[in-house]
């Protein structure tokens, strides 16, 4: 089995290397993929189009909206798959466990309290920054999200999964998780209930006060903010899931 | 007005998905007519389509409003709208199926349950009709990953199959991914009828890069596909796995991926680079006769129903993989024609081992005893699907096998030809052994623990939840056989555009 | 020195492809269930690597405008209405940038005129925000079907868990 991986491997490796030979050198700006009009585009007109600074984000959640609708689909789609996979309702739990480590009730040590304490409106704080300025700035959803949803594992790491829980339950977690693909999908059928593409946010300009390159670069924040909401709420998920094996009682 | 059919067949089983898991933290008994009101959105939408593109060509929806390369688009032609109503089609009718199911497999989790089921929908409707590479991808993962929850959560055994469906569906989903970076390498475009174009105009095709990333994306999407001998993950995850994921993901999950394959090497690679230039023809059809015949022979050796079934899949893929590359009209047909007979009669022959296992709890073939007398209708449907994965006309079976054996005879490639003469035979004598347990019973000596002589003569038919899905599957692979003449000639009009070798049609 | 020259250039792929190697080489021989999941996580950071790699320009700074740039920009929107027709955005712009001059209801902000050779190729990285998200999301999903194989067999070694499924009955 080892050798025949190492065989599997070492083939694939060299596959690619073969490739490599051809490939334009490391920063050569006239290589095909920095010189060909797609990239030229994004760069040049987003400004124009969208009124987004940050090439990144304007593609991120216009050009290709439709892709990153499904990378929180990804997400979401991961969150339910854990629940579905671990989690265990109740008295029903009828799996015999093989192993369950006991779990002695943690008295709080008075340092990690006192600075997770501090520390989380700051994390919070930070995370809303980091998505509302995302069109000026690297940031947006998905990585607003995650450190907004990092707050709460920290809470959880630091009291125990009860103390998180108090803050977003359960069934909260997943609510906020749907809003969040609803706002996103939701922008995208109120174009096409206006007469447009799905995700064709420009229309939008007849009902905001602004004219259609405004009206994109709003939306593109609305959408992160939907994003956010679902990212930080199954990262809580997906952790509370695994570190309470799909009890929901006490975390590690 | 810009026409919003092509949107909402993906839409529909989507929007469906989020609003399950928020009705269904209340109102649990609200999903199942929540699933089937989208689907069915979904499957009338994919009619729509498939009308107009009949009727007017190839329809474009610009995502965002883009037009490619800098957007998104759907571009659909007759082969993405053929797969598409097959998808939600079949997705709709295994929804049906699951109405009591679910709730005795996974009774806790009804909601979770059913949100998976219509993400995986979501997930393959939009690898069908998405025209672009990159896009493909994010899908190809949404629809893997529920596809490991849902098998995941079947019986022990299942959860290890679904870990080794992980590790291995991972690695398929990579190779994909670093096959279209090797793409965008050259081209700079992700779109797939734009890599088309550049790869064209700029000559690439001589380029190794080029020749790397079509080896990564085929042999990504074999993984994905299991085509022999990369099959591995294949037969227990669909053996385990509840009876519902079986039925949707057993039909479904391999035949979209021959799509993808047969999209990129169509449109994306021309196809006088996959046929002419390569000219791997030889070798990868020797392969698929391999891969029949390994299927067949081991679904022949098997005492477990749906173990038997997952072997016939991977003989069937072989079918699929090896008309493609047949590389003439006659071949590619078939192949296609085989794709979309194929998932009806596999789901035919799921639902009946799901029906087999609801009524008896048992998952071994001879628990099929004495159903002739018990319960007619469903052996009358496994009747169906059996006669058509056998190719008896007039199922949609027997018209697959003839283009394939058409284009076979055309190339000359013999081997191929007598391989699936010989799979058909082998699936003549499964499912003939299986007739005979339900017509006669079983021999005492064989299944003793399994022989109530009472029970014999009882008429208990199936309840009509369970019933329905496979009387109508039965009767679609049917009017697939009777109106082969205007699917065929769909595809036709989708292949005329390659000029390929022409043998058939001269 | 060809040879040096070879490699360096094209460090980014030899540094992807050893990478990938390690991860692919873990997913396939190791032993132990989370052992394969940190193999298939490098194995994804390495395509994730290989794609950022492809953006880099030398002498071009992160794809974002500067302030100034993007306010005598975004001052234009304000006055011109424009851009209500959406089906001819691309090719306006494409053709726009063949024959190397703005559109004319930019031309009067000539100043700010945006150079592609000054910022690194922004699609890279959009597409690799999707792929690390993927990759978490499948790395998730992979250790909930690890733990609740944890739980049912009391392991986390393949072999042990096979020699389970051959002896026991389930």
């Amino acid at each position: 089995m080892k050798a025949l991986g190492f065989i599997a491997v070492l083939g694939t490796g060299l596959l690619l290397l073969a490739a490599s030979r051809d490939f334009p050198n490391w920063g050569d700006p006239d290589s095909p993929a920095s010189s060909y009009r797609l990239s030229r585009h994004f760069i040049t007109e987003t400004i124009n189009e969208t009124a987004v600074p940050n090439m990144v984000t304007a593609v991120l959640a216009d050009y290709r909206g439709y892709d990153t609708l499904f990378e929180a689909v990804v997400i979401f789609t991961a969150g339910i798959a854990v629940i579905g996979i671990l989690r265990r309702y109740g008295s029903r739990n009828s799996i015999p466990s093989a192993r369950e480590t006991p779990l002695t009730p943690k008295k709080p040590d008075l340092i990690v309290e006192s600075t997770v304490r501090l520390l989380i409106p700051i994390i919070q704080i930070f995370a809303l920054y980091v998505i509302a300025h995302g069109h000026h700035s690297p940031g947006g959803g998905f990585q607003g999200g995650v450190i907004f949803g990092a707050s709460f594992i920290l809470l959880a790491l630091a009291r125990d999964l009860k103390a998180a829980q108090n803050w977003v339950a359960e069934k909260r977690t997943l609510i906020l998780a749907c809003c969040g693909i609803l706002i996103y999908a939701g922008i995208g059928v109120l174009c096409q209930f206006l007469g447009d593409n799905f995700l064709d946010y420009q229309i939008l300009h007849r009902i905001l006060p602004t004219d259609p390159v405004m009206a994109r670069y709003h939306s593109i924040l609305v959408v992160e903010i939907g994003v956010a909401f679902t990212v930080t709420a199954i990262m809580f998920s997906i952790y509370s899931n695994l570190s309470s094996n799909g009890k929901m009682k006490e975390g590690i | 007005m810009i026409d919003q059919a092509p949107a909402i067949v993906l839409l529909a089983p989507f929007l469906t998905a989020v609003l399950v898991v928020l009705v269904g933290m209340k109102y649990e008994r609200a999903c199942f007519p929540l699933v089937l009101l989208g689907l069915s959105f979904s499957v009338a939408a994919a009619v729509q389509t498939i009308l107009q593109v009949v009727e007017a060509g190839t329809l474009r929806y610009y995502m965002g409003g883009w037009p490619p390369p800098f957007g998104i688009e759907f571009r659909i032609d007759g082969l993405n709208a053929l797969v598409a109503l097959t998808v939600s089609t079949v997705a709709l009718i295994s929804a049906v199926y699951s109405k009591n199911r679910v709730p005795e497999e996974n009774g806790d989790k009804i909601s979770i349950y059913y949100t998976l089921l219509l993400l995986v929908v979501t997930g393959l409707l939009g690898m069908v009709l998405t025209g672009d590479a990159f896009n493909l991808y994010v899908l190809l993962e949404v629809s893997a990953l529920t596809s490991y929850a849902l098998i995941a959560m079947g019986t022990r055994r299942a959860t290890v199959a679904a870990f080794k469906y992980a590790i291995i569906g991972t690695i398929g989903a990579s190779f994909y991914l670093l096959g279209v970076g090797y793409l965008y390498i050259k081209t700079g475009s992700l779109n797939m009828f734009d890599i088309h174009e550049v790869l064209v105009a700029e000559d690439l095709h001589r380029s190794t890069t080029v020749l790397v990333a079509f080896i990564l994306i085929t042999v990504g999407v074999w993984i994905k596909m299991a085509f022999f001998p990369l099959h591995a993950w294949l037969p227990n995850s669909y053996t385990f796995a509840p009876t519902t994921t079986s039925c949707l993901l057993g039909p479904l999950v391999t035949k979209v991926m021959v799509y993808v394959m047969i999209r990129m090497m169509l449109t994306v690679f021309d196809p006088v680079y996959t046929f002419v230039q390569l000219n791997w023809g030889d070798i990868v059809v020797w392969m698929a006769v391999i891969a029949i015949l390994v299927g067949s022979l081991s679904a022949l050796a098997q005492t477990d129903l749906r173990r038997m079934l997952a072997f016939l899949i991977v003989a069937e893929v072989g079918y699929m993989v090896g008309g493609v590359w047949l590389a003439n009209t006659a071949g590619l047909v078939g192949a296609i024609y085989h794709l979309i007979a194929d998932v009806f009669m596999t789901l035919c022959v799921f639902l009946f081992a799901g029906i087999v296992f609801a009524k008896t709890g048992k998952r071994e073939i001879t628990a099929t005893h004495g159903l002739f007398a018990k319960m007619p209708l469903t052996m009358a449907g496994l009747a169906v699907g059996a006669l058509s994965l056998i190719g008896i006309p007039p199922t949609a079976g027997f018209f697959s096998k003839w283009y394939l054996i058409q284009g076979g005879m055309a190339s000359g490639h013999w081997g191929y030809v007598v391989a699936l003469l010989i799979s058909s035979l082998a699936m003549a004598v499964l499912f003939f052994r299986i007739f005979e347990y339900a017509l006669f019973g079983v021999k005492p000596a064989e299944g003793h623990g399994d022989h109530h002589a009472g029970d014999q003569g009882k008429f208990s038919e199936a309840s009509a939840s369970i019933l329905l899905p496979l009387m109508g599957t039965a009767s679609l692979v049917l009017l697939i056989g009777i109106f082969n003449q205007s699917i065929v000639s769909i595809i036709t009009d989708f292949l005329v555009q390659f000029n390929l070798a022409d043998p058939m049609f001269r | 020195m060809e040879l040096l020259k070879a490699i360096v250039g094209g460090m980014n792929y030899w540094i992807f492809i050893i990478l990938m190697m390690i991860g692919l080489y873990a997913m396939i021989t190791k032993n132990n269930l989370v052992k394969k999941l940190i193999g298939m996580s490098i194995f994804q950071t390495s395509i994730l690597l290989f794609f950022i790699s492809l953006a880099v320009k030398e002498g071009a700074t992160i794809p974002i405008l500067h302030h100034d740039q993007a306010h005598a920009k975004q001052g234009d929107h304000g006055e011109g209405g424009k851009h209500s027709d959406p089906s001819h955005k691309g090719k306006e712009a494409a053709s726009a940038i063949e024959e190397g001059k703005e559109k004319p209801s930019v031309s009067h902000a000539g100043s700010s005129k945006i150079d592609p050779d000054r910022f690194t190729n922004p699609l890279p990285h959009v597409l690799m925000l999707t792929a690390i998200v993927v990759g978490v999301s499948t790395l998730g999903v992979a250790l909930s079907i690890t733990q609740k194989l944890y739980t049912e067999f009391g392991t986390i070694e393949e072999n042990e868990i096979l020699d389970q499924l051959k002896s026991g009955d389930d």
